[in-house]
């Protein structure tokens, strides 16, 4: 444990200082900002956030995953040459990413709410569930690229296959459920539809979240199936559960795979 | 000090390592020799637990390297290729390793005043040349004074004067009784250096001996062309 921070700890003092963390950072801050500040009351900026949280943040969770974790093969070489344990480093390096991700999506976010005073007009539980919408789905996507990274040796065909998995995820998946509603329109699928939607972190992340706001409409097929087969109590708990399903089952196959790998 | 005996590597359909077996004496300098691809790096990858053997023991010191990683604490590793977080300075790099081979003798960073770049030392790695990564790289793997050093290409990207240092400090090591490993495509700097070659070609260990050996073995005068007799016989059997 006290390995696994170590190498955590000097890995986000070099991912803090990238770029593209800032970068990401400010554009978080602007846009929440600007919704603040356009987007009316306090709730109708935090629907609008949901959306940019749902598409951004796994995108960028899952690239910079991928691309940080190809730019350092030399360094994980390095560090497993040390007399430290493969799980250590694999622990060390997830924690190193997936914190310095998260910590910047949620300051990005609350500065902004704090100078306009948001939260005071919208209602705490929603804004806590969005936080914590945003850290499951940086936590994923992250997980999701130690996966990818871990079985592909090709750094081409690995971020291939990151921007793959999201663009499946997040465009291609609603295509696909709302064909399999159109072609079984007939047949009472409620219960294969919550299958479907367990089985996107996209998805259900927006059914998480949007039960927190009563606008049934946003909730999507899935979500309103959701809604009526488990009411929002359950409908919580259940979706939350499958998020942190979501989390350990990728994580676990990465290091599984990386405790593998020849180097 | 090293007994490799057996190891059988294959990536895909290709074998890299055929039934190697190869013994490294203590506190000596052997040269790994052998066409591209012939299997010296995964060699030493295989030594240091980074790739795993498809079948085949290795012992260090009689102790045979299985699930324990604490052995690598006895040993020191320069890779071929330089690469280090970008946004980390050279000196944060040190005090990461430092914290992570704890507890640690009192480290050697005698290099680090020899090629006489502390100035760079706190600059972030990605504003670095390669040739002072390179240097970067060669403090590291004495930093925890190892008995045992595996220095892959080590001289490659560094300007003549440093690398008379780094072998200087190969000499000086050795003379403390410390191990090495070494590959190297420049033949002359293995003259120089090794006091044994392995030759390997194949994935197999084709000679191993003292440098003198393989020389009068070959009746050539200077390892290149020893090596390149040695190869061609390969051809010819």
């Amino acid at each position: 444990m006290k390995v696994t921070a170590k190498v955590a700890r000097y890995e986000i003092r070099d991912v803090i200082r990238s770029r593209w963390l800032i970068g990401y950072t400010l554009f978080f801050l602007l846009v929440t900002d600007a919704l603040f500040r356009f987007g009316g009351g306090g709730e109708k900026a935090l629907l609008s956030l949901v959306n940019v949280v749902l598409i951004l943040i796994p995108l960028v969770s899952i690239v910079f995953s991928t691309v940080y974790l190809y730019a350092a093969r030399e360094f994980i070489e390095l560090l497993l040459a040390q007399p430290i344990k493969r799980r250590q480093v694999f622990a060390g390096l997830y924690v190193g990413l997936a914190l310095p991700l998260s910590l910047s999506f949620v300051a990005a976010v609350c500065i902004p709410f704090i100078l306009h005073r948001g939260i005071a007009s919208a209602q705490p539980g929603t804004f806590a569930a969005l936080l914590l919408a945003g850290i499951a789905l940086t936590l994923i996507f992250t997980a999701l690229a130690f996966l990818i990274v871990a079985r592909t040796e090709d750094r081409i065909k690995g971020l291939g296959l990151a921007v793959a998995v999201w663009l499946f995820l997040a465009v291609l998946y609603d295509g696909l459920v709302l064909l399999v509603i159109s072609i079984m329109a007939d047949y009472p699928i409620e219960r294969p539809l919550i299958g479907l939607m367990l089985a996107n972190p996209m998805d259900l992340a927006r059914v998480a979240l949007l039960l927190q706001f009563d606008v049934a409409a946003l909730l999507g097929y899935t979500g309103a199936v959701m809604q009526k087969f488990f009411g929002r109590a359950i409908g919580v708990t259940v979706t939350s559960l499958a998020l942190a399903v979501w989390v350990f089952a990728p994580l676990f196959a990465g290091m599984r795979a990386f405790q593998k790998k020849d180097f | 000090m090293i007994e490799a005996r057996h190891i059988t590597k294959t990536f895909g359909t290709l074998r890299v390592l055929d039934d190697l077996s190869l013994s490294i004496g203590p506190r000596r300098i052997t040269g790994l020799v052998g066409p591209n691809a012939a299997g010296k790096t995964t060699l030493a990858k295989i030594i240091l637990g980074l790739t795993k053997a498809d079948s085949g023991t290795l012992e260090i010191d009689g102790a045979r390297i299985g699930a324990d990683d604490a052995y690598r604490s006895r040993i020191g590793y320069m890779p071929q290729m330089a690469r280090f977080p970008e946004n980390l300075s050279a000196r944060e790099l040190f005090e990461m390793l430092t914290d992570l081979r704890r507890p640690t003798p009192p480290v050697d960073e005698e290099l680090v005043e020899r090629f006489n770049f502390a100035g760079a030392l706190d600059k972030p790695i990605r504003t670095l040349s390669g040739g002072t990564r390179q240097k970067v790289n060669a403090v590291i793997a004495f930093l925890f004074r190892p008995d045992l050093l595996i220095l892959d290409e080590p001289t490659a990207g560094l300007d003549p004067v440093s690398s008379g240092i780094l072998k200087d400090k190969i000499f000086a090591e050795k003379a403390a009784g410390t191990t090495f490993l070494l590959t190297s495509h420049i033949m002359s700097e293995l003259d120089e250096l090794a006091d044994d070659i392995a030759f390997i070609n194949e994935g197999k260990v084709a000679f191993v001996g003292a440098l003198a050996e393989i020389k009068r073995v070959t009746r050539q005068s200077n390892l290149e062309r020893a090596i390149a007799e040695m190869m061609k016989r390969g051809a010819a059997a």
